[in-house]
Parts: C-alpha cells; sequence; structure tokens
C-alpha cells in the first residue's frame, strides 16, 4: 500500500502527551494511530509512554487504552483480542505498544506466549535502547559501548559502557513463525506507516520492531532526533526488514555504509569510544549484516 | 481538527467524583505544553512547498494541514525544532520565546 503523506488524516488519535521535547516514541505512536484509526484498542506498558500519556488527571489517548503492569502487555493484548472476538467487533484493532525492556526483557515470555497462540494483535516494541523512563538504565536491547547508568564508564578504561551485543528481536519473534514481523525506523515514516497498514490487513500477531531516537538518554540535542534514526540506518546499525510468509526481505540495504563515528562520536552516551572501539562495532555490524543478507538471499 | 484544552475541566472536590479504573473520558487534556518551550518555530509560507515532512515527523502532531497554510498549535508545541531541522526549504526559523 503506497502512503502519501497528503492523503492522511489530519486527526490525531496521541496529542498532548508530556514526552521530552523531540522524544521519539510519539512519532511511532502517532502515525501507526493514523493508520489503524480510531477504531483501535491500545494497551500501553510501564514505559515512558505510559507514564507521559496519562498523567493524572489528563489522558492523551483519544483511543480506549489500558495501562498493563510491565510484563504483561502482550497478556493483556491476547485478552482483549479474545474479548472482541466473543462479541464479533469486527472492525476494532487491537495495539499493544511497549518499550525494549518490557518487549525483550520483561515482556519477553508474555511475548513469545502471544506469538504462539498466534492472537490476531499488533504489537508495536518502540526501541530507545535503555530503560529511559525510570532513568537510562541498561537493557539487553542497549548497544554495545554505550553509557548508561547501570553501565558505567570511567576514567581508567575498566568500566567502559554496555559490554554486551544487543539481543536481536526480530531474529526472536521471527523464529516464532509469526505471520508478520518487521523492523522499522521513525526517521522512515513511509516505510514504517507501510508496514503498519501491511499487518493491520494481516490475521494473526504481527510484530513492529520501530528505532525511537531518544534525546534525553542519548545525549543529543532535541531538533536532531530524526537526523539520528536516520544515520543509525546509514551506518548500518539499524536496518529496516521485514519477516512474512517464512521470508526475510531487506527494504534498504546501503551499498556502502557511512562510517559508525558520524553516527556515534556526536552522541554523549558513546563519547568515551576510541578509534579500536568503532572498530569492534564496524566488525560486530559487518558479522550482523553477512547473517541479515543470507537470509535475505536464502 | 487539533484536540484542544479541556477548558471545563474541574478537579475532583471529593472521593465520589474521583477517576479511578476504567473511569473518565479518554483524551481529556487538562494542561497545555507551551509552557515547555524555549523558541518557537514559525512558518515562512513564501518558502513552504507543503512537503509535509514536519506535519509526519513532529512528535507532538501539533502541524496542521487542513487549511491552505500550515498551522502551528502553540498550546501544545514543546519547541523542539525537528520541523525547523527537517524541512528541506528551510521554512521554518526557531525564534526564542519572550515572556
Amino acid at each position: 500500500m503506497a502512503i502519501n503523506y497528503k492523503d492522511l488524516s489530519d486527526e490525531e488519535l496521541l496529542y498532548g502527551a508530556k514526552t521530552c521535547p523531540g522524544c521519539g516514541a510519539p512519532i511511532a505512536v502517532r502515525l501507526a494511530l493514523k493508520i489503524l484509526g480510531a477504531r483501535t484498542f491500545v494497551c500501553v506498558t510501564a514505559s515512558c509512554l505510559g507514564a507521559t500519556t496519562t498523567v493524572y488527571p489528563q489522558t492523551s489517548f483519544f483511543v480506549n487504552n489500558a495501562i498493563a503492569a510491565f510484563p504483561a502487555t502482550a497478556s493483556t493484548i491476547a485478552g482483549m483480542s479474545a474479548a472482541v472476538e466473543m462479541q464479533g467487533l469486527e472492525d476494532v484493532t487491537i495495539l499493544g505498544i511497549a518499550g525494549d525492556g518490557g518487549t525483550a526483557d520483561i515482556g519477553l515470555q508474555a511475548l513469545s506466549g502471544l506469538c504462539e497462540r498466534n492472537d490476531n494483535v499488533i504489537f508495536i516494541c518502540y526501541d530507545n535502547e535503555a530503560y529511559m523512563n525510570t532513568g537510562i538504565q541498561r537493557s539487553s536491547a542497549t548497544p554495545y559501548g554505550a553509557w548508561t547508568t547501570t553501565s558505567p564508564v570511567n576514567e581508567t578504561g575498566t568500566a567502559k559502557g554496555e559490554t554486551r551485543i544487543r539481543k536481536n528481536l526480530f531474529d526472536i519473534v521471527s523464529a516464532h513463525r509469526v505471520p508478520y514481523c518487521a523492523t522499522a525506523s521513525t526517521s522512515y515514516p513511509r516505510d514504517f506507516m507501510e508496514k503498519i497498514a501491511k499487518a493491520k490487513n494481516l490475521k494473526g500477531t504481527k510484530f513492529v520492531h520501530v528505532h525511537a531516537p531518544c534525546p534525553t538518554g542519548w545525549g543529543y540535542p532535541s531538533e536532531k532526533t530524526i537526523e539520528y534514526g536516520r544515520l543509525a540506518v546509514e551506518t548500518g546499525l539499524w536496518y529496516l526488514a521485514e519477516y512474512e510468509n517464512g521470508k526475510v526481505t531487506l527494504n534498504l540495504a546501503p551499498k556502502v555504509f557511512k562510517p559508525v563515528e558520524s553516527y556515534l562520536a556526536p552522541q554523549r552516551r558513546f563519547r568515551h569510544l576510541k578509534e579500536e572501539d568503532f572498530k569492534v562495532i564496524e566488525k560486530q555490524r559487518d558479522e550482523e549484516w553477512a547473517l541479515l543478507k543470507a537470509k535475505a538471499a536464502s | 481538527m487539533k484536540p484542544h484544552l479541556n477548558k471545563d475541566f474541574r478537579f475532583p472536590t471529593n472521593e465520589r467524583e474521583m477517576l479511578f479504573g476504567s473511569g473518565g473520558d479518554t483524551g481529556n487534556l487538562t494542561a497545555v505544553n507551551s509552557g515547555w518551550r524555549t523558541f518557537r518555530p514559525v512558518i515562512d509560507h513564501g518558502k513552504c512547498i507543503r512537503c509535509l515532512f514536519c506535519w509526519t515527523y513532529c512528535p507532538d502532531g501539533v502541524i496542521g494541514k487542513e487549511d491552505t497554510e500550515l498551522t502551528i498549535d502553540y498550546d501544545y508545541c514543546k519547541g523542539c525544532g525537528i520541523c525547523a531541522n527537517e524541512c528541506p526549504k528551510q521554512a521554518i526559523s526557531m525564534i526564542k520565546e519572550e515572556k
């Protein structure tokens, strides 16, 4: 489905949220709700988005929404989809939204159960690469080398930020053989909205993992959110891919990657990195892409 | 049409009026976000080509496209500057707020 910005509704279904200026998460959610429309029932887990959209007495979602406990997004939307089916509501979309911690760490077993049962829902994971809501703690989606309050950096070089590579959620979810699984970025809104539109028309569990930069946690000026999201894709540290009918498709494969320094060096969380650390990150990236390309070719 | 501030909202005065659980409306805006702003975006309509990049990328969705010229809802704009940074024609400038 081709997306034309002119034809999209001007109606906002997420408005007035108390997110930091320049936050990536509301970009993802408002664009998704533009495609899904007002007949969407949303469940948000404990996350930045959950905390900022429901500051008592303000409610920023203009669709039905529930707040779930941290591990329970997937199980809550499974229940909602069962209820909708029982009542025979056919025009309703069930949407679960969680952050990377609520998906990859705390919410993972419920998500796995959801994918295995193949309940008819859409799950969006907005990935800002740490637990930003509680004050920048590392999650399993934090990239190698990143500073967080629980992966600190010191001057002697014994603590060098995050030491592990990030968990690959796209692989985990596509291994469940769900009908649809995709990665997207808020900096590529057309691609993201096309993926949401595709997910809307499919039955079963649909998973979209969207990269949403965080100016507060990553340490960059608020106006650069889109720029850094784009740089992450251009340097190959994030990718846009789709899994459908057992096949992986790459939506955007840069022929030549930009140097990783252009993305990493300006961010506060990576400013301790040295030349050899960039080499390590480049090596990890090339290995990741070799795997990804092999999967896309098969 | 953008949502707007609910001017009729009154805080509950006793426990019977409190909103609990599934009570309460969706989309109840009781406070504006404009006090967060240091710089305000101003569109130069002569340069604007209506590519709608600002409309798409705005995290708060404050840019309206229903009129012939793009509008900004200054009640909910936080002044992040994404619109000015992404505008391909540099038609949006960030101007310091003065009280």
